[in-house]
């Protein structure tokens, strides 16, 4: 296993330069996630219109490069996506990370960069978190949908 | 830069590496390099041969038998409580007590000593420097009882405020408890002020001496404190196994910590008569296997001499610090005047857990993150550091490893 698996320059760039690094102002959703572990500290933030379409997504936080970089890629990949593509990501990145079914690497496309956090157990954790705080977001009924 | 030549020492670093088997692998195909023993330490042969030793030959439970097998474990248990004694420089055997570690020595103080003293609005003066071990029991205290928690600062060298110290004082203190050696810092406290400090306030001291018993001697009577707390495992003994040291008239005002077998003289559904000191605070079937390993950790130490692992030690920190400067983007976290070979450091742009795992690569362990002492990350302004701790049988070259390993992780980044 070399470093270079694991810290791609995807990873590097994504690291230094993350997409969507910054708050919604007018978010319809939103989640926090920490791992209390690597003190790593995640504040996810959506934009989900009436047809359940992403429109824009952004995040803040601090951590390592892997979940830096994790989360800048997600964002990227679903921004516009429907909840119901968030989702069918979240299980094919869920896939690739625990190794128990073999992931649609085409559907998952960049993000499949993050892949060789497999060889260093102690860091899936670190990919993993902004996926787990993606799924707490949407998972909160959002006031607008439910009451309008 | 190249390694100095070496001072004249009566240290042989080569030597005393013999003794430490798992020393001796390649991680990632690089020779290891072990800069975690702030976390554990390793154990040395001496250590190993009496652990086996012990259940191949002896294994029995204590106190109990009449049984020959059962009087030599209780023996070297024993035997082992006057070893810790000396190691601490007790005044009587009856004032150790074996627990699970330093955290459940600072836990059993909290709930046998303090819980049955303390009032609402009582007072009880902790550090921003502790081990999180030395810092949510008196939480779970607070909130159960409604007392106060008063706190020491630190300042940006990783010392504590000793001025600020004294004033926290109030008619309403009833206990201190800090910590001897900073394990996130590597700062030594001046506990003997602190100690002296809270004689003249008629306050007892509880120091938690996890990351001093590594490094050098303990001398309780010296320091005189009133309760003291090390771990086997950080001292080069096996896990699962500590001491506590308590003044032997403040343990006998203690209720028992935990009820059970050993800890009784006798029982009936009406009454019980608690087991003289130390027993009464060692319920159940104790780590006897620890507790004997234990006892071979300080053979070993004091066949080595603190002397001479300081002095090593010295060189290594100063080396170690010196080298690491000279790293761009690092920065050294905690600076204390006074401090053991432990080195916290972040460096610009490479988050604490990625250096972790690039130095792993090269065979490097150090530590990364919060170092259960979160109050101290956050006085930094840092989410995590990477903590470098050195021992007496690291090496100049290990350190060279190290510079070597942390350039690389420039490089990845880039």
């Amino acid at each position: 296993m070399d470093l270079k698996d694991l810290y791609q320059d995807i990873i590097v760039d994504h690291n230094r330069s993350p997409r969507n690094f910054r708050r919604l102002a007018d978010a319809s959703h939103q989640a926090e996630g920490f791992n209390p572990l690597c003190g790593d500290k995640l504040n996810l933030y959506l934009d989900i219109d009436d047809g359940g379409r992403i429109r824009d997504i952004g995040f803040e936080g601090s951590g390592c490069a892997i979940s830096i970089a994790s989360a800048s890629l997600m964002t990227d990949a679903i921004k516009g996506a429907t909840e119901k593509e968030a989702h069918r990501f979240f299980e094919a990145m869920h896939d690739m990370l625990t190794g128990d079914a073999a992931a649609d690497v085409e559907m998952l496309g960049k993000l499949a960069a993050v892949a060789g956090v497999r060889a260093f157990p102690s860091r899936v954790k670190c990919a993993s978190l902004c996926w787990h705080t993606l799924n707490a977001a949407l998972d909160e009924t959002p006031a607008a949908v439910s009451t309008e | 830069m190249s390694t100095p030549a070496l001072e004249t020492t009566s240290f042989d670093v080569a030597d005393v590496r013999r003794d430490f088997p798992i020393l001796n692998q390649q991680i990632h195909g690089k020779p290891l390099v072990y800069f975690d023993n702030a976390a554990t330490a390793q154990k040395p042969i001496a250590v190993l041969d009496t652990l086996q030793h012990y259940y191949r030959e002896y294994n029995a439970n204590v106190h109990r038998g009449v049984h020959t097998l059962s009087e030599h474990a209780t023996a070297a248990y024993e035997g082992a409580r006057d070893k810790v004694a000396s190691f601490m420089n007790a005044p009587s055997r009856r004032e150790i007590i074996f627990v699970r570690g330093t955290t459940e020595a600072i836990n059993l103080v909290a709930q046998s000593y303090a819980r049955p003293i303390l009032k609402p609005g009582d007072e009880i003066i902790v550090s921003r420097m502790a081990h999180h071990s030395n810092i949510v029991p008196w939480i779970l205290l607070r909130d159960e009882l409604d007392i106060e928690l008063r706190v020491i600062p630190i300042n940006e060298r990783g010392e504590l405020e000793l001025e600020v110290y004294e004033q926290l004082f109030s008619p309403r203190t009833r206990l201190v408890a800090v910590g001897h050696v900073s394990n996130a810092l590597g700062t030594v406290n001046p506990v003997e002020r602190i100690v002296a400090t809270a004689r003249k306030h008629d306050v007892p001291v509880l120091i938690d001496g996890a990351q001093r018993a590594p490094h050098a001697a303990i001398d309780v009577q010296a320091l005189d404190c009133d309760f003291y707390a090390f771990s086997s495992h950080k001292a080069f003994g096996p896990t699962g196994v500590g001491a506590l040291w308590a003044r032997e008239n403040l343990l006998e005002t203690m209720p028992p910590y935990q009820g059970g077998g050993e800890m009784i003289k006798m029982v009936s559904f009406e009454r019980v008569e608690y087991n003289d000191l130390p027993h009464r605070f060692e319920a159940g079937t104790p780590n006897i296997a620890g507790a004997v390993g234990l006892g071979a950790a300080i053979d070993y130490l004091n066949g080595l001499g603190y002397e001479r692992i300081g002095a090593w030690e010295s060189q290594l920190r100063d080396y170690a610090t010196e080298r690491l400067s000279e790293i761009p983007g690092l920065r050294i976290i905690g600076t204390a005047a006074e401090k053991v070979s432990v080195i916290s450091f972040v460096m610009d742009g490479i988050h604490p857990h990625d250096l972790g795992t690039i130095v792993d690569h090269e065979g490097i362990a150090i530590r990364t993150g919060h170092h259960c002492a979160m109050p101290i990350m956050d006085y930094f302004g840092v989410p995590a550091t990477a903590r470098a701790s050195l021992a007496f049988y690291n090496t100049l070259e290990e350190i060279d490893r190290l510079v070597d390993a942390l350039t690389t992780a420039r490089e990845v980044f880039a």
